[in-house]
């Protein structure tokens, strides 16, 4: 790219980036990319709030499309190559590490646990595992008797689904054991480590399906970005690039496009008019308070910071909150159970080589016959490979081991597998997002999340940790111990046909204001069984293509 | 608990040894650097908290036997002067600072309440005694935690900002034989009882396979 000029500035945490007409180029360690720069008081097609999996497709896409795109971000632009350290505790600069609060009957860990905080979202420091939906979580009410439908046909996620693999260059096996069939992943399947060939034989020997994980990380070369070197610190930022996550892949095309990237930009409040119709955001930048104005604003900020701003941004024509006449901002949030059972092996493993979850099973998300199936809904598994400090803080949040005997397990932390599931939970109007008293150092409310178990949810875990249990000890696996947990966010602005039930409809556009748009994870209306980054990409990238078609129709 | 010793299963082992290899980064020495250089003063918590501190964490992570232990209350004491948050404040928690200074306080009640003195001052034993109690939320100086739930302290907050601070060290990295920074380099043996030339070497029981 022409154009290239050399800066050195401050930590990225310290100071914007993305300004001057350029942003950072994540493909080197101090260069920059020309950006096109708009003016607050210019009126841009769309202020996007939020640049993970949702904001950053629609960025590049509707960018590409032509709009006029400035898409804001609460965390920094970084350059992974000089940025990213080898070190837990440095890295833990990814994640959205404000005060939120817990509450509810089985409050949720929040920061690292599922939320980042940067230019690329959660997917700078997600572990890759790119799974899709099983079709009839499309419609889970309706098909499987539990949960809510989504407004979209499963055909026509499957084509994004493609899309978006595509654009991540997903390595994956020839043939994927489960579900309808798909074409070849557009990149070959890692070699797999021997934390997922425990996985392999335990399942082997209870005679069920296992697969290579496809992953959003390179197994060749990809553009600028080199093939995974097995460093295996994918949790806490990927520092070659190998990683394919929206940072390198999507931000790059949407700053090629024209679109222009707001990093350190907190976005307070959508303003309204009074017409009710959206005018742009406040935004919080280098020392004060800016408005951006805007003809449309898209809400991509996760399923806690999204139905925050919606709830902050109430006026006396919304009093309740933006897009909230149906009362289901912030409700219906889920995670995914994420228990897991862990053993010791007389081989060694060393799971720290390579992306944590190499190896996969998704046998419960379609073993609906099974006569031990107890539950609705489903989960996968997937082998581990977590790092000594997040192993062990795992290790004594469970069970509050402390003195040698913890020196002593840590000391087998190279002889040690595990299998963690990733469960699907059932969106409960209960669980749910709320503003609390207290106030941030913005001045803006605080989150509360409020969450716990149902009964169902609770015999799946349970399933789950009998079968991982089996699993492992079939794999010769020793000395097993449990630990719970959840992992991911879904919903909380659930899409829908009916106003009255879902907050915004089958496009992302609010039921209550025409030009106030919600696209990422909480649009979910069920969790289903795997992670879910790549039905956020793929929902994302369908929800460009009908905004760009109501564009076109005169409609946007 | 018994702590007179610990062996570590790869006793020639140092991550240290690749700091001029390609498995360590300019960003990476800066950060450990750092950390072993430059140990940060008290700021946060008062002398007396400070002192309970410090002996809980000789307890929740032993170092005996090592003659410059990993140094482990300093950088909490850091993180709570600056503010660094962990994203999860429970609501049935107060906030992380107010949580801390509770906790110490209450530490040395129960110390107060069984033996009469401060929990710096007692054996080893009695100190692992009243973790343990902790550990289990069974209290004997209840009035002194307040509002402050027991064991989710104990789990959630102390012992987990502990080790998070200890198995950060390269001397944490290398006892359990982790293979520490890796990058650019990584790695390229992935199999089970493989290691590349930049591991700590298979420890002798996975060598017998
Ligand atoms: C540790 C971890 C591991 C994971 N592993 C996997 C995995 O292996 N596979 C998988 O499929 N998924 C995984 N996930 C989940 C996945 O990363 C998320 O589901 C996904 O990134 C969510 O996409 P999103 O667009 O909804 O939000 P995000 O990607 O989180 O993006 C939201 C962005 O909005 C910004 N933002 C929020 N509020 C504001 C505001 N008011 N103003 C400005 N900016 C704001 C945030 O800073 C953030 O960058 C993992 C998540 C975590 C935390
Ligand atoms: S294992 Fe691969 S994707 Fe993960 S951090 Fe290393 S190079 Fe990046």
């Amino acid at each position: 790219m022409s154009g290239r000029v050399s800066v050195l500035d401050d930590a990225a945490e310290l100071r914007p980036r993305a300004v001057s007409g350029r942003a950072p180029d994540v493909f080197s360690r101090e260069d920059c990319v020309p950006m096109a720069q708009f003016r607050d008081e210019e009126e841009v097609d769309f202020a996007i709030v939020g640049t993970g999996c949702g904001g950053g497709v629609l960025a590049a896409k509707l960018a590409e499309a032509g709009g006029s795109v400035v898409a804001f971000d609460a965390g920094p632009f970084f350059r992974p190559l000089a940025d990213f350290a080898s070190d837990e505790r440095e890295q833990e600069k990814l994640y959205w590490l404000e005060e939120r609060i817990s509450d509810g009957e089985n409050p949720i860990e929040l920061g690292s646990n599922n939320s980042g905080r940067c230019v690329g979202g959660s997917t700078v420091h997600f572990q890759m595992v790119a799974l899709r939906f099983r079709p009839e979580w499309f419609q889970a009410r309706t098909k499987l008797g539990y949960g809510a439908d989504w407004p979209v046909d499963w055909r026509e996620m499957w084509r994004y689904y493609e899309e978006v693999e595509k654009a991540c260059s997903i390595s994956g096996p020839i043939r994927y054991p489960w579900g309808p069939k798909r074409g070849r992943y557009p990149y070959r399947a890692h070699e797999v480590n021997a934390a997922g060939l425990v996985l392999a034989r335990g399942a082997e020997a209870l005679g069920i399906d296992w697969a290579p994980t496809p992953l959003c990380t390179l197994s060749a070369p990809h553009g600028k970005s080199p093939p995974c070197v097995y460093r295996g610190m994918c949790k806490i930022g990927c520092s070659t690039n190998a990683k394919q996550s929206v940072l390198v892949t999507y931000i790059p095309r949407a700053l090629a496009a024209g679109a222009e990237i707001r990093d350190l930009a907190t976005v307070g409040r959508i303003e309204t008019d009074r017409w009710g119709r959206a005018t742009g955001v406040a935004y919080f930048r280098e020392g004060r308070w800016r408005f951006q104005k805007a003809r449309h604003v898209i809400v991509a900020g996760y399923s806690i910071e999204t139905p925050r701003l919606l709830l902050n941004s109430h006026s006396a024509r919304h009093p309740d909150g933006l897009a909230n006449s149906s009362g289901l901002v912030g409700r219906h949030l889920m995670v995914h159970s994420n228990h897991a059972v862990w053993a010791e092996f007389d081989e060694e493993i060393r799971w720290y080589k390579g992306p944590p979850s190499m190896a996969c099973c998704e046998h419960w998300n379609y073993a609906d016959d099974d006569p031990t199936k107890d539950f609705d809904g489903g989960y996968a598994f997937m082998s581990q490979g977590p790092l000594p400090s997040d192993f062990a803080t795992s290790i004594v949040t469970n069970s509050g081991e402390f003195g040698m005997d913890l020196r002593a397990r840590m000391a087998k932390y190279n002889r040690m597998a595990g299998l963690k599931m990733v469960g699907e939970t059932m969106p409960q109007a209960d669980n749910r997002v709320t503003l609390s008293e207290g106030k941030d150092d913005l001045g803006l409310p605080r989150p509360r999340v409020t969450f716990g178990y149902c009964d169902n949810d609770k015999r799946l875990y349970a399933h789950a940790l009998d079968f991982m249990g089996r699993m492992i000890e079939a794999a010769e696996g020793k000395n097993r111990f449990e630990t719970e947990g959840t992992a991911h966010l879904m919903g909380g602005c659930r899409m829908g046909e009916d106003p009255k039930t879902s907050v915004v409809n089958a496009d992302g556009r609010s039921w209550d204001v025409p030009n106030l748009w919600v696209c990422d994870g909480s649009l979910m209306p069920t969790g289903g069984g795997v992670n879910p980054s790549m039905t956020i990409l793929a929902n994302a990238a369908r929800i460009a293509d009908r905004m760009i078609a109501a564009g076109r129709r005169g409609e946007v | 608990m018994t702590d007179d010793r610990f062996d570590s299963p790869y006793p020639r082992y140092d991550v240290l040894e690749k700091w001029d290899t390609p498995s360590y980064n300019d960003q990476t020495r800066e950060a450990l650097a750092k950390r072993m250089d430059e140990v940060p003063p008290r700021r946060f918590f008062t002398a007396a908290e400070f002192t309970t501190l410090q002996a809980v964490c000789a307890r929740v992570v032993p170092q005996p036997g090592r003659a410059a232990p990993v140094p482990i209350a300093p950088f909490i004491d850091s993180d709570l002067h600056a503010g660094r948050g962990t994203g999860t404040r429970y609501a049935a928690m107060p906030d992380d600072r107010t949580a801390w200074r509770q906790g110490m306080a209450a530490i040395d009640a129960e110390a107060k309440a069984r033996h009469g003195s401060t929990f710096a001052e007692l054996a080893d034993a009695q100190q692992d005694s009243i973790l343990s109690a902790i550990n289990q939320g069974e209290c004997a100086a209840s009035g002194a935690w307040r509002d402050l739930p027991a064991q989710d302290f104990f789990r959630k907050l102390l012992l987990k900002w502990i080790v998070s601070v200890y198995y950060v060290h390269p001397a944490a990295m290398s006892e359990i034989g982790y293979g520490g920074p890796a990058s650019p380099r990584g790695y390229v043996r992935l199999g089970p009882n493989e290691a590349d030339p930049w591991e700590a070497p298979l420890s002798e029981k996975g060598a017998r396979q």
